[in-house]
């Protein structure tokens, strides 16, 4: 599992844990069923106290992200969909607003943002999709 | 719970109202300061800040000249075999004997400690690659650490004290480190005191911490408690400002005319409403790392920066 805590941000770890399962499950990188490493395995790979991730881990299960079951052992819950669209949306809208505060403070307005979010969007765009558009050009 | 005398309390450590004094100077001023088993206690504080001072009264290396210092219920300098047969420590220094190779350590300190786990010990100085052969002072300064982490862990003590333990190491020894109390906690809810001036690491391994300053005791308590009640404010008043506004709970300033940012003491709503009573509003907050909020209750423009 593909984390990164930072002791930068401000975040608190537990926090950052929580944050970033979210988004993985968000994303489909973590699939329904697929199991979470251990809390301990957990903490010594992100170097982090124990109780940390057992806090994430607890944060999760009442988010309804993950589900723990009795024999050991957490798993992504099953039905995490409509949820996952929820979360997906909170993480995008966290972006926005990062990306908002920064514009405004180099003075770059709303409409230009917008204007560049298309234009990156159309620089993204699968090769075989972007051709025929760029040909037009 | 070997010790009757641990019936009374389930604090590992106990330092009630320690002053000590070098000189003139007041290395130790009115510290007290309870540590509960299984807890991981950061101990932040800049150089000459009272750390190394505070864990040298825990090891029964000092007296306390007043108050009172119990580990396990035992007075360190009264009871130091009993004490120390169940603490493992690790300095800066590492002040192992140089003239022995890696193996004769190991066998010396086994001597000392019935509890010496040696499969235990073995599995460490492999997964440190340590060669055995070598002699302690031939070893890089990496490598003498980790001999000094092995034989602080290979009798699996209940208390482990660490004062400044990856100072000037590279990051890979310190990983170690770090892996190491790590591993301690998860593997039998262990207590440790650890003092480091590497903030991102207290703030990644610790439950509690305490902040020194000067001897004494800024502010201590659990750390997300610490964080939680710490922000980063953006405040925009109504009036331009020349100086720093008045407002209580604010630690520091930063900003001029209409904006200003604060680093901030309390609970938000609190500080929400001193704002507005002072003809300003919020306008940003974040959470700060426990880097900003030592600084800025520290009140010192930096840190020792880590040596190379």
């Amino acid at each position: 599992m593909q984390i990164h805590i930072s002791s930068h941000d401000g975040v608190p770890i537990y926090l950052q844990i929580v944050n970033q399962v979210k988004y993985l499950v968000a994303s489909g990188r973590l699939a329904a069923g697929e199991e979470l490493p251990p809390i301990r395995t957990l903490a010594e790979q992100l170097l982090v106290n124990p109780n940390t991730v057992a806090r994430a881990y607890r944060e999760l299960e009442l988010a309804g992200v993950v589900t723990k079951r009795r024999t050991a052992g957490t798993y992504v819950s099953d039905g995490a969909s409509p949820l996952a669209r929820r979360e997906r949306l909170k993480i995008v809208t966290q972006r926005i607003d990062a990306l908002l505060a920064e514009a405004r403070q180099m003075n770059v307005d709303t409409a230009t943002l917008i204007e560049l979010i298309q234009e990156r969007d159309e620089a993204m765009q699968p090769l075989e999709a972007a051709a025929p558009r760029t040909k037009e050009k | 719970m070997r010790s009757p005398e641990f019936l009374f309390s389930d604090d590992v450590i106990e330092i009630c109202g320690v002053t000590r004094k070098f000189g003139a100077k007041r290395a130790l001023d009115n510290v007290s300061l309870a540590i509960p088993r299984g807890v991981v206690f950061g101990l932040v504080g800049a150089n000459g800040a009272g750390k190394t001072t505070l864990i040298r009264h825990l090891l029964g290396l000092l007296q306390a000249q007043t108050g009172s210092v119990r580990v396990f219920g035992l007075d360190p300098v009264q009871e130091p075999v009993r004490v120390l047969a169940r603490v493992g420590y690790l300095s800066e220094e590492g002040d192992l004997p140089g003239w022995m190779r890696v193996d004769e350590l190991m066998r010396y300190m086994r001597a000392f400690y019935p509890t010496w786990d040696e499969v235990y010990a073995q599995d460490l100085r492999r997964q440190f690659e340590l060669d055995p052969a070598a002699k302690v002072k031939t070893l890089s300064k990496g490598q003498r650490a980790r001999a000094g982490l092995l034989v602080a862990l290979a009798y699996r003590p209940e208390l482990l004290l660490l004062d400044e333990p990856s100072s000037g190491l590279d990051p890979i020894v310190r990983r170690d480190i770090l892996g190491a109390i790590v591993r301690t906690i998860a593997d039998e809810g262990r207590t440790v005191l650890f003092s480091s001036h590497l903030l991102d690491e207290v703030e990644r391994i610790s439950d509690r911490v305490a902040m020194l300053k000067g001897g004494r005791i800024l502010f201590t308590g659990e750390l997300d408690e610490i964080k939680q009640t710490h922000h980063r404010l953006t405040l925009r008043f109504l009036d331009e400002r020349r100086q720093p506004p008045e407002l209580n709970g604010v630690l520091s300033w930063e900003g001029r005319g209409y904006i200003w940012t604060a680093v901030a003491h309390g609970r938000l709503d609190d500080l929400a409403l001193a704002a507005s009573a002072a003809g300003a509003e919020i306008i940003d907050q974040r959470a700060l790392s426990l880097d900003e909020i030592f600084l800025a209750q520290v009140g010192t423009p930096r840190l020792q920066p880590e040596e190379v």
